[in-house]
């Protein structure tokens, strides 16, 4: 059971990061989902896996399941959910004023100055017109 | 159980709230509600500063459950400080937004700008690390609408970034809180503090890596190296009342690394005791160089402010990497100043760039602004304070923290790259203080540059907002004249962060109302 939810979590956070680090914001989104999915498991099992205990103590039980981590999970689902949310609005956002859906967006010459350090995504004018 | 206790935190929420369902009265209804609330925000504030020094930290059991079972928040002399400060800022950051209609440019400004309190002021009083967590994410999600205000594509790209970026953070947040959980068996950061000097030595280990991994949500947030990357682009490309109230949103981070390392990782923790120290002295130190350098490289003037508050940032680490009393009191003095420099220079950094036109707020040759002489000087002044420069407050604050950093092992180190980080701070800011008000270009020099008419600047330039960009400056001055009250007040701030016992004491032996009531009958 142990080696079976570490996996899991090791899977989900590893594909996760993998996802994010994409350099387009669906697989982008898809990998910060993932991350809070394997977030979740982790929250649950720091109650300890354990079957057929009561959620409170009860005398004649010999333990007891700790509900805290489920109210942890509870709560960082909701927010999770919420951020996701946000997050695919603010996408699509990106997706029509910035042109195309590279994170960075299409490089236009009007931005130079005002981009003013960072480095060109040159990837991203290439790829757009591939697309295109 | 005083009002102060828990006001600080519920009335943002609740003005938020009214502003939000006082939108069918139209915006001047909202600004006039918005700035009344915050009004009353700052009273409260002021009083809970007063409550926090006359008294030990006082407690606040979110519905009547003690520590550590239920949620506390703990008003203590750092937390209070922390709320009035944000509080003032904010007053000055909302006030320029109504005199300059930037609000009006979206829906929803004042609404978001008290949630956005609202997160900032709980994650400062919280008492508990998952409430820590749910408190970021508030000030976190708010601080998306405000920074995506206004609109346009450079915004749209800097938020997507930003975003991102504070989604993985969170959930190395979580995961951290998780395993910390785990391991202790309790959310709240005094309970955390005792169980881990009863840590059995198999544990540490576990322990140790969730405390370094609570380090690196907090970098991402108060963007220490390498995790600033996202600084420069989001202040400098949003609205500059939201950039202003940006300013404490990076003391956030140093906020939460003082309060739950310093207090978890404290001498209580035996082996562990202080694993995050060496972390923040260097990575601050790494921070301040490329602080320095990005500065001298930026190519327009809100770019080169994010940059210095990269530096305070970096100072401030700094200040806690000393790891001492004396350090602490100076790195609070410090803070104080930094964030209220940091926020008038981004208000004043609105006026120059509608002055030059055309060219913004580049460092390019443009033609001479109007008002250049009362501009000029007061971005001198600004840049003198934020700098470092004798005679203003940030002198006044980077004098202290070297004078500790003297007793420190590594202080060749710290010295070195401090004083030479200033220096190109120092290069940096002349240069693009010249380049602004002294290298324009004469009338007859005008011509067009890709569409664009350089030297066409707008006929009048009314500098709508003042109190606010003067207000915030004053204070580097008000910090000097006063200077040995404030030193007062930081050390005994200090001296009550360094005492933890007493902070334990208070949180974790609070009774239960009905308890209290008990106990006076009998």
């Amino acid at each position: 059971m142990e080696w079976l939810i570490a996996i899991v979590i090791g899977v989900m956070t590893a594909t996760g990061v993998f996802l994010t680090l994409r350099a387009r914001t669906f697989p982008v989104v898809l990998g910060l989902t993932l991350l809070a999915y394997a977030v979740n498991v982790f929250l649950f099992t720091m109650g300890r896996l354990n079957t057929g205990l009561p959620a409170v103590i009860d005398a004649t039980q010999p333990g007891y399941a700790d509900p805290l981590p489920q109210a942890l999970v509870l709560t960082a689902i909701v927010i999770a959910f919420g951020m996701t949310a946000f997050l695919i609005v603010l996408a699509l956002k990106a997706r029509s004023e910035l042109g195309n859906d590279h994170v960075d967006g299409i490089h236009l010459a009007e931005d130079e100055e005002s981009l003013k350090s960072t480095v060109p995504p040159k990837k991203a004018i290439k790829r757009s017109g591939e697309i295109e | 159980m005083l009002i102060e206790t828990f006001l600080p935190v519920v009335l943002p929420l609740i003005s938020g709230i009214i502003i939000l369902i006082a939108r069918a009265g139209g915006i001047g209804l909202q600004r006039i509600l918005s700035l009344l609330a915050l009004l009353a925000l700052i009273i409260v504030n002021i009083s809970a500063l007063q409550v926090s020094v006359q008294m030990p930290p006082q407690v606040y059991a979110l519905g009547n459950w003690v520590a550590p079972f239920g949620i506390v928040l703990v008003l203590d002399q750092l937390s209070a400080l922390m709320v009035t400060l944000t509080s003032v800022l904010a007053m000055a950051a909302l006030w320029f937004a109504v005199r300059q209609e930037i609000d009006d440019k979206g829906a929803h400004f004042h609404t978001l700008f008290h949630i956005q309190l609202f997160g900032l002021n709980g994650a400062f009083m919280t008492g508990d690390v998952f409430n820590l967590f749910v408190f970021f994410e508030v000030l976190l999600l708010a601080s998306y609408g405000l920074l995506l205000h206004g609109g346009g594509r450079l915004k749209t790209r800097a938020g997507l970034h930003y975003v991102a970026l504070n989604l993985v953070g969170s959930t190395l947040f979580l995961f951290a809180v998780g395993a910390l959980y785990g391991i202790l068996g309790t959310l709240n950061i005094a309970d955390m503090a005792a169980k881990i000097t009863l840590l059995p030595e198999a544990d540490q280990g576990v322990v140790a890596a969730a405390g370094l991994m609570l380090l690196l949500v907090f970098g991402i947030k108060a963007a220490m190296f390498p995790l600033y990357l996202w600084l420069p682009q989001a202040y400098s490309n949003t609205t500059a009342p939201v950039a202003a109230l940006f300013a404490i949103m990076t003391k956030v981070g140093l906020y939460a690394i003082i309060r739950v390392h310093g207090t978890l990782f404290a001498d209580q923790a035996g082996d562990l005791a202080n694993i995050h120290i060496p972390w923040v002295l260097w990575l601050g130190l790494i921070t301040m160089l490329f602080a320095a350098l990005g500065a001298i490289a930026s190519r327009g003037l809100r770019e080169q402010i994010a940059y210095l508050v990269l530096a305070s940032v970096a100072t401030l680490l700094v200040g806690i990497g000393i790891n001492s009393e004396q350090a602490m009191s100076a790195t609070i003095y410090y803070l104080i100043h930094s964030t209220l420099v940091a926020g008038g220079l981004f208000l004043l950094a609105e006026w120059i760039r509608q002055g030059r036109g055309e060219m913004q707020d580049q460092f390019a040759r443009a033609g001479a602004m109007p008002k250049a002489v009362l501009v000029g000087s007061v971005f001198m002044f600004a840049m003198v304070a934020m700098t470092g420069l004798p005679p203003l407050s940030g002198f006044v604050g980077k004098l202290l923290i070297l004078s500790s950093a003297l007793e420190h092992n590594d202080f060749f180190w710290i010295l070195c790259v401090i004083l030479i980080a200033g220096l190109l701070l120092i290069i940096a800011a002349a240069r693009s203080g010249s380049l602004m008000f002294y290298n324009v270009l004469p009338q007859e020099a005008c011509h067009t540059v890709d569409g664009k008419e350089i030297c066409k600047i707008p006929e009048r330039l009314e500098l709508k907002g003042g109190s606010s960009v003067f207000g915030l400056l004053a204070v580097s001055m008000i910090l000097v004249v006063l200077a040995n009250p404030f030193k007062e007040f930081t050390d005994s701030v200090a001296n009550q962060l360094d005492d933890k016992r007493i902070y334990g004491e208070q949180v974790l032996q609070l009774q239960t109302i009905e308890n209290l009531r008990k106990e006076l009958v009998e």
